[in-house]
């Protein structure tokens, strides 16, 4: 089992297909396989153990990837936004590596790690030089490492989850029909490659067989004319691009997409408000949720489009509520809700979630797997299943707020704020109380032109939820502090709001 | 025949099938195309061997064929005209579960 084998089914079913668009360059199936072959071939015969890829989407991505594949030598891409210093760090684990990048990258690079630079386009030409022959030598152990991806590191340094053959495939065949896609089906990416949804995004449109069309820098103005353009049937949205898409769109008079029939999203918690916006002002386009880390090879659970407009349209509260949830486990994957200790809870109970199946890997370099004897990962989120199997998310299990002896979600008081309609967005965490061990903080950017109080807020959660949930500290900020794929960086309000916790208390 | 490990890739004798074998159960078992014994890397068909009529519904690209018990799973990379068995029992297409794109 190897990625290639993934394309060169499609190269059988659909070779003159167009596969990838990037501005005015493409590739066919055919081409992308050609262009595989003989960069692949290039690495093989390198000293280099990795094939790592700093840059932006292009022509370039779905090269690289397949060209790793067929040479039998990971495929390492990483977020260009690091600093140098913390990019040199992950370059060296890497080293020797064959990298791709920009111009602008190559004459900065401090020489520190043992890289053998190429430029995107560069790289791009080598591959497309060669011949045609039809080979398929590629190794065909499934154990072997497809993907190292380092994980975004909102918790500490990042680690390398090791992604095999045999985890990316099997999630291919749970989650995607091969050749399903119709001819004139178009996918918008605006994910970043680093992003294990662009790696997943090349996988699955290829075995699919659609057509990528790749938005390198994601602005709401620029994908709405791309979606507009390239008659764009789906696409894929992190949480903080529908909010911008969603604004963008309430400015405008009227809105064109007469194209997009899907719209996926995921990587982060989505505000009620924006998903709800996003429906009424896209009432043709199909609206599917998707949950998954990295560790478990991208999607675990799916929020279909049916449940989508059964929450939407009923007045049960606990079916509304599931608009909210990341949906029900793929085929072929196992959840479980455990308390700290260890217990099997049931539905209804919050505690941190465990995930089981073919796809997921769970491992990282040097720490090796973290799946437990029985095959279950820690995700170390936290969440609930209810009793059909929905699974409502909590945010992690690290950012559980414990006030006094009770354990509340930064996710429910947050639900709650951003209904306020002076409200944009919120971040709710703990903080340390000498008194409770930790206090509710809740860091707020109002909307345009609105205006409310702390106290305002603070009597606004008291009308919804219990009075424990009340934020001690309300702070305002002109935004939150997100990284590049719309993480909430909650260490980060932490830090800012447990300064002025303490000196809240001092005072009072 | 013989014994299979997952990731192998396997050719027919006697016609353009391609498959490769994502799953299987330990030990030997004997798989067919076109009802002759499906070549591995470097095997050569025997001698004088066609396609059996009876063995001829074809394999569809893309398709994962699979036996009763489910263990035993063949992904198709190629099509052509002879279908698929395990110890002569024809394999059957596994049904996919279609979803909506999440990716």
């Amino acid at each position: 089992m190897n990625l290639m084998m993934l394309l060169e089914m499609a190269v059988q079913g659909f070779g003159d297909r167009v596969a990838f668009v990037n501005g005015q360059e493409s590739l066919t199936y055919q081409q992308l396989f050609d262009a595989a072959r003989q960069a692949g071939a290039h690495l093989r015969d390198s000293e280099c153990e990795h094939l790592a890829l700093l840059d932006v989407s292009s022509l370039a991505l779905p090269i690289a990837l397949f060209a790793s594949a067929w040479a039998g030598k990971p495929f390492v891409p990483i977020n260009y936004r690091l600093t140098d210093v913390e990019m040199d760090a992950l370059l060296q684990r890497i080293q020797p590596a064959f990298l791709v990048t920009d111009q602008a990258r190559i004459a900065t690079l401090s020489g520190a790690a043992a890289v053998a630079p190429m430029e995107r386009h560069a790289f791009v030409d080598l591959a497309r030089a060669g011949g045609t022959a039809a080979t398929t030598d590629w190794p065909m152990d499934p154990d072997e490492i497809a993907v190292l991806l380092f994980t975004s590191g909102t918790t500490g340094a990042p680690k390398a989850a090791v992604l095999r053959h045999r985890h990316l495939v099997s999630y291919m065949f749970s989650a995607v029909e091969f050749g399903a896609a119709a001819a004139d089906d178009v996918v918008l990416v605006a994910v970043p490659p680093y992003h294990i949804a662009g790696v997943i995004s090349v996988l699955s449109s290829v075995y699919a067989g659609r057509r990528v069309v790749q938005l390198p820098n994601f602005t709401a103005r620029a994908w709405l004319e791309l979606a507009q353009r390239e008659r764009v049937t789906t696409a894929f949205v992190v949480p903080t691009m529908l909010a911008q898409i969603v604004r963008e769109l309430e400015g405008r008079s009227c809105v064109d997409l007469p194209h997009l029939t899907a719209l996926s999203y995921g990587g982060g918690k989505m505000p009620g408000p924006v998903i709800e916006r996003a429906m009424a002002l896209l009432p043709h386009t199909e609206f599917t949720q998707a949950y998954g880390l990295t560790e478990t090879s991208s999607t675990i659970c799916v929020l279909l489009p049916q449940d989508h407009r059964a929450a939407a349209a009923s007045d049960k509260p606990e079916i509304r509520r599931r608009l909210t949830s990341v949906g029900r486990a793929l085929p072929g994957v196992e959840l479980q809700i455990r308390a700290s200790e260890g217990r099997v809870l049931t539905p209804g109970e919050r505690g941190e979630i465990y995930v089981r199946g073919e796809q997921v890997s769970g491992e990282y370099v040097g720490r090796g797997s973290m799946l437990d004897d029985q095959g279950w990962f820690p995700t170390r989120d936290a969440g609930e299943l209810d009793a059909e199997g929905y699974l409502f998310l909590e945010g992690r299990a690290d950012d559980v707020i414990v006030r006094g002896a009770e354990n509340m979600s930064p996710g429910e008081i947050e639900d709650v704020l951003v209904r306020h309609p002076a409200v944009a967005e919120a971040g709710v965490v703990g903080v340390p109380d000498e008194h409770w061990g930790e206090a509710v903080a809740a860091l707020i950017v109002l909307k345009p032109g609105a205006s409310a109080t702390a106290a305002e807020l603070q009597d606004w959660v008291k009308r919804h939820l219990r009075s424990s949930r009340v934020p001690q500290l309300v702070r305002f900020a002109s935004e939150l502090p997100y990284n590049e794929t719309g993480k909430l960086l909650r260490r980060t309000i932490r830090l800012n709001l447990a300064e002025a916790h303490s000196s809240q208390s001092l005072i009072f | 025949m013989s014994q299979y490990k997952p990731g192998v890739r396997l050719r027919s004798a006697v016609c353009t099938t391609e498959v490769v074998v994502i799953a299987v159960p330990a030990g030997n078992i004997a798989l067919s195309c076109g009802g002759a014994p499906l070549l591995g890397e470097g095997d050569t068909a025997a001698a004088g061997v066609v396609l059996d009529a009876a063995a001829a519904q074809g394999t569809l690209l893309g398709k994962r064929y699979t036996n009763e018990t489910g263990k035993l799973e063949l992904l198709c990379v190629k099509p052509g005209a002879g279908s698929l068995a395990a110890a002569g029992v024809a394999l059957v297409v596994k049904s996919a579960k279609p979803l909506p794109s999440s990716d």
